[in-house]
């Protein structure tokens, strides 16, 4: 089919262009030497100037860590590893507060920059401090390689008492909290990336709504892996409590680079009764090139637990980036009447591997969830949805509903479903739909017939078969995922 | 393993096995070399483990804790057995505890059949499937059938009769071979029944030739205490069909695995089956239908009733391979819970590699339609009734397509009876 | 003016339009029949560059374009429009958004001023307005669970807002209701002037009456084997097309 060959050119032609965002800074690292071991460990927590029992805890799961292998279920291939090949800490070197953006480094200014972050949030990142009112409407948080450059909008969030700061920060200010939830979702020992993580994690975010407080903007981070041969491992803690509401928005880049990085996040969400969490994510991350050369390792544990009544976890992501996505956020439905939702984009070109879905996991009386994953594949690339619905015995009523749709485009990918459903409640009722298909000819010819170029065609489609999920992400972040989506697939589509 | 360590369970069954062939060895008829490699398979990884994935939700520590002993030869009279049997008025071949029966039988006119050692065919190996590895190492019987280009081979019953006379637990594993001619056809109708405790581990190849058509239609009625390992693989060339029905019901804990590959343009493949499940049953029912040609289409309606603390497991993969455009798959796997304490596990699974193709799978796990229900009782017809109407309309969807009127007599009987125990 | 000579096309080895020869000039509405399979849908899928046919001969131009050698879009861009017969649904894909991104594309390709997003919000309320199709279609995604006639009349509003100067309509009238047909005849007859000229494919006569035709062409296994004035539908309508179709065999 004419068509057909045409869009895979088009795919083919366009996947050279390349990641856009593949710069690298040049700014002045503090850097541990390489390697993995008690003492990396123990500088790691010395140098944030933690206390005793956050070091014990790294170390017990360093020792965990060391009694594990690596998952081999999931449909990656790698090769193996060298995890003492990798610097565990890397941080841009310390100066005094700048007073103004003129005495901030002019690096670290283009690279945000680059990230398309606004300039007043560029100067709040830099530490710069504007006057009130100027303010934008989203607070951020700038995970740099391993440490927290800047948080912006603290005080206006302090004064309706919702803590947003480095979670570096969070163990100095807030120790009773982040002792309490640390490792509540994610236990040291969950498994061998999660244990990693908690061994080394350097920073992340830390967020807590307080009873009854409605977040009044939007909190989002930046992640940026810069340093060559670093890991980059940050944790993040969000706690809701009573009838509290936050939206949460994360997104990455990382340089374009020949060796593969590895990043290994752990994300912790704790809903108490009646909160909300909406967590949304735009995974960029650098995806290597066409030949499969270089990109990041994805290796990420995100889980939240819906430990109130009524309480609601919501993620939606969109996942353009890495050479290797190993990611399944997911949802312990405890509380009576919880709700747990999972929206998911992955698109894959080139060499990349992309093997994520969710677990819900229904433990309360009439707990719902709802999945919905689509799936692209192009170039070279592997994408698999892998997603586990299981009903307790006691969650009576429980209700799901799983809808995965693979798109391929060219014969050279795969897309691959592997849901596991299990119901111990004959009261639950579980329903699922996949579909695998192709962009119909009809339907670009339809577009084209219409005045539509070829590419403009299938970014038309791709996006409607996308909607959604695109729909469930905050307003600003629907526009960016969709302009990637069209990048990415300019790389793979159109 | 070092010998240190106490051997698991699995283990030493394993183990078992093994050194029960060790002393059939020279007595075992056919091909040995095929049997050592079976052996040394075994005896290098076990028998599968919760650890594989392929066998996440079925264990078999409770087959391993079971100490399994040879048939005996000649067994004694099986009339009762028998007469579970539904009249077919078609030729019928009886294994009794996995040996063929000349006195019983009565053998086909129009399909050539070989008895009196395993018929091993070329498509089940032991490398590929541990069960598969398990049955060649002992099998000791099994039927060769072939049916010639073109010939209409009409119905072939085939049936396995599982014995308590001893009251000494048994181990057969008979290994069939069915080969079908250019454009020729046979309806297979297997039917297994049984008392006791004994392991049946049969193995059964199916190679369908271009325009053939097999229909394979199973009632698996076996003990309450049985152990049912049944591996099926079947093969499919160029316009020909392989339609398979399972009806489940018996056993203690059972597999039924079937592997279908469309090798030939627009080859056909149907795996349906239904899963009717009380008391401790444990029932698995796993597919892989790989379409290795383009133009293929495969269609899998499992359904699966469940009741007391029962456990039913659908696992079903579809594979598309490169080549294989224009693939038609479909998989619909439908669960009713009927007791608060039993159990679904289902994975229906793609795997695609071509694009121009159109693949789904549905799964639904849920009980009884609280709305039709009252709607039936509304009308007048009382609860219990109620319930089987729908369970009975629940299932008739798998049993839809199966056009063999004796076969589905026999089949409905049979879901009736299950029912009448049910409510008693 | 569109003129096609000669124009034979194939699917893979079944050869489908076998030699036909047609001339619609500006500002006229030429109707074709013709018997089911005799390849009218192909004769549009061909015109507006639908893949997977081969022309195996003839030529077709439009205005002096060569249309056969033109991509699906620049002929969309040129003026051609083709009202499907079976209109395809684009799941996820709001009407507005597609509507407005297909009429940008256009004015973009003849080097017009772009619509902004009121703009085009006003044109289309007006444009579905006239044919008595509520706003909601416009959220809708495009045909998308729209029933048969709705597909049909969503169809007429994109030629009533992309104004094609050709209209190719495949059996736009099946499937409509009595009310739907007048009002999709009168989108039609208000596109009607000098610098517009439609083909329109149907199998009832009913239609004419309300479009009226310049020329009646009667496609027959691929060829056109009969034409004339509006009066040959009536013939058509009375005797089915058995008479005609042996007389030209
Ligand atoms: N993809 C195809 N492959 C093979 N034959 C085709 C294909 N598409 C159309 N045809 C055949 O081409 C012939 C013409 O079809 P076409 O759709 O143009 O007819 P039509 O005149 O529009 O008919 P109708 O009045 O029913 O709409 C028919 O015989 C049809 O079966
Ligand atoms: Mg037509």
């Amino acid at each position: 089919m004419a068509a057909d060959v045409e869009t895979i050119d088009t795919v083919n032609a366009l996947a050279e262009g390349g990641y856009k965002w593949g710069f690298s800074t040049d700014i002045e690292m503090d850097l541990a030497p390489k390697g993995l071991n008690e003492d990396i460990i123990r500088l790691i927590s010395s140098r944030k100037n933690e206390p005793e029992w956050l070091l014990e805890w790294r170390l017990k799961s360093y020792a965990a860590w060391l009694t594990m292998e690596e998952p081999d279920w999931a449909m990656v291939n790698h090769p193996p590893i060298d995890y003492q090949d990798l610097h565990y800490y890397a941080a841009p070197k310390k100066k005094p507060g700048p007073k103004s953006l003129d005495e901030v480094d002019p690096e670290l200014l283009k690279m945000y920059e680059k990230l398309g972050i606004p300039l007043k949030e560029r100067a709040i990142l830099a530490g710069v401090e504007l006057p009130e009112g100027e303010a934008p409407q989203v607070a951020v948080d700038a995970v740099f390689d391993s440490v927290s450059v800047a948080t912006t909008f603290r005080s206006t969030l302090a004064k309706s008492g919702v803590i947003f700061c480095p979670i570096s920060e969070a163990v100095q200010d807030h120790p009773e909290l982040v002792r309490k939830y640390l490792g509540s979702v994610v236990p040291a020992g969950d498994n061998y990336f999660a244990a990693l993580n908690s061994a080394v994690f350097t920073d992340g975010s830390f967020v807590f709504i307080p009873k009854g407080v409605r977040c009044p903007m939007e909190l989002s981070t930046y992640f940026r892996i810069n340093a060559r041969n670093t890991g980059q491992f940050e944790r993040t803690l969000i706690i809701v409590e009573d009838g509290g509401h936050v939206s949460y928005l994360e997104g990455c880049t990382a340089p374009q680079r020949d060796e593969n990085q590895l990043h290994a996040a752990v994300v912790e969400l704790v809903a108490m009764d009646d909160a909300t969490i909406k967590y949304s994510t735009v995974q960029n991350w650098y995806p290597g090139d066409v030949n499969g050369v270089g990109g990041i390792y994805n290796f990420v544990t995100k889980r939240g637990a819906c430990r109130g009544a009524r309480s609601k976890i919501s993620w939606t992501q969109v996942e353009t980036g890495s050479a290797i996505t190993w990611k399944y956020p997911s949802c312990i439905l405890q509380g009576d009447d919880s709700v747990g939702e999972f929206y998911s984009v992955a698109v894959t070109t080139n060499h990349q591997q992309a093997d994520t879905g969710t677990k819900m996991i229904h433990i309360g009386r009439n707990t719902r969830s709802t999945i919905v994953a689509k799936g692209i594949s192009a170039g070279k690339s592997n994408n698999t949805y892998r997603g586990l619905v299981r009903v307790l015995p006691k969650a009576e009523g429980a209700r799901n509903f799983t809808q995965c749709d693979s798109l391929l485009i060219g014969n050279q990918c795969g897309a691959h479903t592997v849901p596991y459903i299990e119901s111990r409640n004959a009261t639950a009722k579980l329903e699922h739909e996949a579909t695998t298909s192709k962009i119909s000819d009809d339907q670009l010819f339809y577009c084209r017939s219409r005045g539509l170029s070829q590419e403009d065609a299938v970014g038309m489609i791709v996006n409607g078969f996308c909607r959604d999920v695109l729909k469930e992400l905050p307003m600003e972040f629907a526009v960016e995922a969709q302009k990637l989506l069209a990048v990415s697939l300019e790389g793979s589509v159109g | 393993m070092s010998a240190a360590l106490k051997p698991t369970a699995l283990q030493s069954s394993a183990l078992a096995f093994l050194s029960r062939f060790e002393g059939l060895r020279a007595r075992l008829p056919g091909d040995v070399a095929i049997r050592d490699e079976a052996a040394g398979i075994l005896r290098s990884t076990g028998l599968p483990g919760p650890r594989e994935e392929a066998w996440r939700y079925t264990h078999l520590r409770s087959l391993a804790e079971v100490e399994f002993n040879e048939p005996l030869t000649p067994v004694a009279d099986c009339a009762d057995l028998l007469s579970r049997i539904p009249d077919f008025d078609a030729p019928r071949l009886i294994f009794v505890d996995g040996r063929f029966r000349d006195d019983l039988s009565t053998v086909p006119s129009l399909a050539a059949v070989r008895v009196g050692g395993p018929a091993f065919g070329a498509l089940a190996q032991p490398a590929s499937e541990k069960l598969v590895a398990l049955n060649t190492m002992l099998a000791e019987d099994g039927a060769d059938i072939s049916v010639p280009a073109g010939v209409d081979a009409g119905t072939v019953v085939l049936v396995s009769l599982g014995t308590d006379l001893h009251g000494r637990a048994v181990a057969f594993h008979p290994r069939h071979n069915i080969s079908l001619g250019k454009g020729a056809k046979l309806t297979l109708v297997e039917i297994a029944v049984g008392d006791g405790v004994y392991l049946h581990n049969p193995v059964l190849s199916v190679a369908v030739s271009p325009e053939a058509t097999m229909t394979h239609l199973r009632i698996q009625d076996e003990s309450r205490s049985a152990f049912v390992l049944s591996t099926v693989y079947a093969d499919v060339g160029e316009g020909g069909t392989y339609d398979s029905f399972l009806l489940a019901l018996g056993g203690k804990l059972t597999r039924a695995e079937i592997h279908a590959r469309l090798g030939g343009p627009n080859a056909i493949a149907h795996l349906n089956a239904a899963q009717l499940l009380a008391d401790h049953q444990h029932a698995d029912f796993t597919t892989i239908v790989s379409h290795d040609a383009p133009n293929c289409a495969s269609r899998q309606t499992v359904k699966t009733v469940l009741s007391g603390k029962s456990r039913g497991v659908f696992q079903g993969k579809i594979e598309v391979a490169r080549v294989a455009q224009k693939t038609d798959g479909y998989q619909m796997n439908q669960a009713l819970l009927l007791s608060p304490d039993c159990e679904m596990d289902s994975k229906p699974q793609l795997e695609i590699y071509a694009d121009d193709v159109k693949c789904s799978h549905g799964a639904t796990v849920g009980e009884l339609d609280a709305e039709q229900l009252f709607y039936l009782r509304s009308r007048g017809v009382p609860a219990a009734e109620a319930r089987m109407m729908l369970v009975r309309a629940f299932l008739d969807e798998a049993l839809e397509p199966i056009t063999h009127e004796a076969t589905r007599t026999a089949m409905e009987h049979a879901i009736a009876l299950w029912w009448e125990r049910q409510a008693a | 003016m569109l003129e096609i000579k000669n124009l034979e096309a194939a699917i893979g080895d079944k050869a489908i339009l076998r030699g036909i020869d047609l001339v619609v000039p500006k500002g006229e509405v030429h109707a074709i029949m013709g018997p089911n399979g005799s390849g009218k849908s192909t004769l549009s899928y061909v015109l507006s560059g639908r893949p997977g046919y081969d022309v195996t001969g003839g030529t077709a131009t439009f205005d002096g374009h060569d249309l056969l050698s033109m991509e699906p879009e620049e002929r969309a861009a040129l003026g051609v429009f083709l009202a499907f017969q079976y209109p395809v649904e684009l799941p996820g894909v709001g009407n507005a958004n597609f509507l407005r991104t297909a009429l940008n594309a256009q004015k973009r390709a003849r080097g017009e001023a772009e619509i902004d997003a009121p703009g085009f919000l006003k044109l289309a309320r007006a444009e579905m307005k006239r044919l008595s199709m509520p706003d909601d279609m416009l959220k809708r995604n495009v045909n998308v669970g729209f029933s048969g006639g709705e597909k049909k009349r969503n169809e007429v509003l994109q030629m009533a807002i992309l104004k094609p100067k050709l209209a190719i309509l495949d059996e736009t009238d099946s499937g409509l209701d009595i009310d739907a047909l007048k009002i999709v005849a009168d989108g039609v007859n208000s596109q009607r002037g000098p610098d517009f000229s439609a083909v329109v494919i149907t199998h009832y006569q009913r239609l004419l009456d309300y479009i009226v035709p310049d020329r009646v062409h009667v496609l027959s296994a691929g060829r056109i084997i009969r034409s004339g004035g509006p009066e040959l539908a009536l013939e058509l309508e009375a005797n089915g097309y058995a008479a005609i179709v042996a007389e030209a065999a």
